[in-house]
């Protein structure tokens, strides 16, 4: 039997994520010669995110649009997608670990009576066996998974799987699905922005993470700055987060946040075995701290010890002129 | 109100890992209450105590696992059940696990359920929701805060880092984000009380299960650990210059920037 391989794309302020992009790649691996079929599910016209989605790979894509789709629920989603998939029976599906990835699949896996590998990083085929590399122990250790039995369902890490090249002049048919998306019973009142705009922590490809050498809310500015210039995320330890230096949102550790981008800078960060496991297999590592015996140098592919209050806006100006 | 709080035990956070034959060591591993199910306990107790009601706590698990029961117990929850299915079950997975809970509450009244968002050994998050649909309750995971007022429910979701406000109502799973509480010690007296509290151990037959009603549908076929990383380059100098090394050495040499 040939492989039909459903890739859930995901929807993020009228744009698609780009981990769909990367699911697509994904489904690529797990059915090389299978055919990829898109979802894309939201409120009101969504025939310009399922184009892009057949630019960077997929077959064809069925839309799911709905007034009740405006906002996630696992239970719209749910209707959503279980729709698309009764009427495709596919043979895999693929979706980004993200927040709604996380809430829905485990639904849908229910629903489907499946197994789910959650939060893979890498795609081995075996024979024709597909082995999936995940992450345990918050990357402390990682497992190699295979399904067993029934659907190939797996959600995948954002910015470990690269997409593939986007290519305008490919198309492929367009579906939209009526779904009659009712009987929501988790009514979401009001959103409140407080991720800070532009990069999200688990997506980004630069993340600068203060410790408590940072000392304050305060403390964090030049960190933004810093962030900014580079494009990337501000992140930070638990000791900076419970000093109430800023959010737990943006906890990275075994605790919080599990992230892996290019480039990581952990400015006034001890380095705690629980922060390593969140952020060590980081592409690479930047410590600076004033104390030379911090852990963090022992991860750090290069060490600054100093002053973070005079070292960061050195840097930053210095990176100012290479950008 | 009946609470129900889904519980794992996990390494401590403070362990190295090592892995022997393609499997993690754990002979003379620490184990802790999963740091998410500890919000879960407390939330659990926080809501009996302002609701009324009984807060059971439910591990599927081995025996090891009534150290982090009594834990609990001496946290302040009424009764534990241990489900051990580790003589018929060899490697379960999340499938396994919700099927087996699943069976667990099909009798009983229950009102709220609360578990950790992801357990951090495993990391996939999947029980809470997969036993949420196997019972026909809504869920909502990773809540930040849970106000109940009769048959209504308000919740803060974390979505991100942005905060989701929810409405909802019983019966309900959620699953538990840091910062929706500060989780107790168990008190001294809180251990004590806790050694004679109900502990129930079942295993797969009370439940009316088979092995092959729970077969596990995914399978781990290595464990390993990532390269080790090697320590880098302290930069050395003025500090202005150090930084000039820097954007030069992530510029030229690693192409990161």
């Amino acid at each position: 039997m040939s492989d039909k391989i459903l890739v859930i794309g995901e929807v993020r302020e009228g744009e698609l994520r780009n981990v769909s992009f990367e699911a697509v790649a994904a489904a690529k691996k797990i059915g090389p010669n299978g055919e990829i079929i898109g979802v894309v599910v939201g409120e009101g016209s969504l025939s310009g995110l399922a184009e892009e989605m057949i630019q960077y790979g997929a077959d064809r894509v069925t839309t799911v649009s709905h007034e009740n789709l405006k906002t996630y629920t696992s239970e719209g989603y749910g209707q959503a997608v279980m729709a698309v998939i009764n009427d495709e029976s596919p043979t895999g599906i693929v979706m980004g670990h993200t927040s709604i990835g996380k809430d829905l699949t485990p639904k849908l896996a229910s629903k489907l009576q499946s197994g789910l590998i959650s939060d893979a990083v890498d795609i081995e085929t075996d024979g024709d066996q597909t082995v999936f590399v995940r992450p345990i122990y918050s990357g402390k250790a990682f497992e190699k998974k295979i399904i067993t039995n029934g659907i190939t369902f797996v959600t995948i890490r954002p910015n470990n799987i690269s997409p593939l090249e986007k290519d305008e002049s490919r198309s492929g048919e367009i579906k939209t699905k009526d779904v009659d998306v009712a009987d929501i019973r988790t009514i979401v009142k009001e959103v409140i922005r407080k991720a800070s705009k532009g990069v999200d922590l688990s997506e980004a490809n630069v993340i600068v993470a203060g410790g408590r050498g940072v000392k304050s809310a305060e403390g964090f500015k030049p960190l933004y700055e810093l962030a900014d210039v580079l494009g990337g995320a501000v992140g930070a330890s638990r000791g900076a987060c419970d000093a109430e230096y800023c959010d737990y949102a943006l906890q990275i550790g075994q605790t919080g946040k599990v992230v892996t981008p290019d480039l990581y800078i952990a400015v006034g960060i001890s380095g705690a075995i629980q922060h390593l496991a969140g952020m060590s297999n980081s592409k690479v590592i930047v410590a600076i701290n004033k104390d030379p015996e911090s852990n963090i140098f022992n991860v750090a592919d290069y060490g600054i010890v100093g002053d973070l209050f005079e070292v960061i806006p050195l840097l930053i100006e210095e990176i100012k002129k290479i950008k | 109100m009946n609470i129900y709080v889904l519980l794992k035990k996990t390494f401590d956070t403070e362990e190295k890992i090592s892995v022997s034959g393609g499997r993690i060591e754990d002979d003379g591993a620490e184990f802790i209450i999963n740091p998410y199910d500890e919000y879960a306990v407390e939330e659990a107790i926080n809501q009996r105590d302002a609701h009324g009601g009984e807060v059971t706590v439910v591990t599927v698990g081995d025996e090891d696992s009534e150290k982090q029961l009594r834990t609990a117990l001496a946290m302040g929850a009424d009764k534990a059940v241990l489900i051990n299915a580790e003589e018929d079950v060899e490697e379960g997975d999340q499938y396994t696990t919700a099927k087996t809970l699943e069976a667990f509450f099909e009798d009983k009244n229950v009102d709220l359920i609360l578990a950790g968002n992801v357990a951090i050994d495993e990391a996939s998050g999947q029980v809470g929701p997969r036993l949420a649909e196997l019972l026909g309750f809504p869920y909502v995971s990773t809540i930040t805060s849970l106000k109940i007022d009769g048959e209504t429910v308000i919740l803060e979701k974390d979505v991100e880092g942005d905060v989701e406000i929810i409405e909802t109502s019983l019966p309900l799973l959620v699953t538990c984000q840091q910062g929706l509480n500060e989780p107790r010690y168990p008190s001294l007296p809180g251990i004590m009380k806790a050694k004679k509290k109900p502990l129930d151990e079942l295993e797969l037959d009370d439940l009316d299960l088979d092995e092959d009603d729970v077969e596990p549908k995914t399978k781990t076929i290595d464990i390993f650990l990532p390269p080790e990383k090697e320590a880098g380059r302290v930069l050395e100098g003025e500090i202005a210059d150090q930084v000039k090394e820097l954007v030069s050495l992530l510029k030229n040499d690693k192409k990161v920037l």
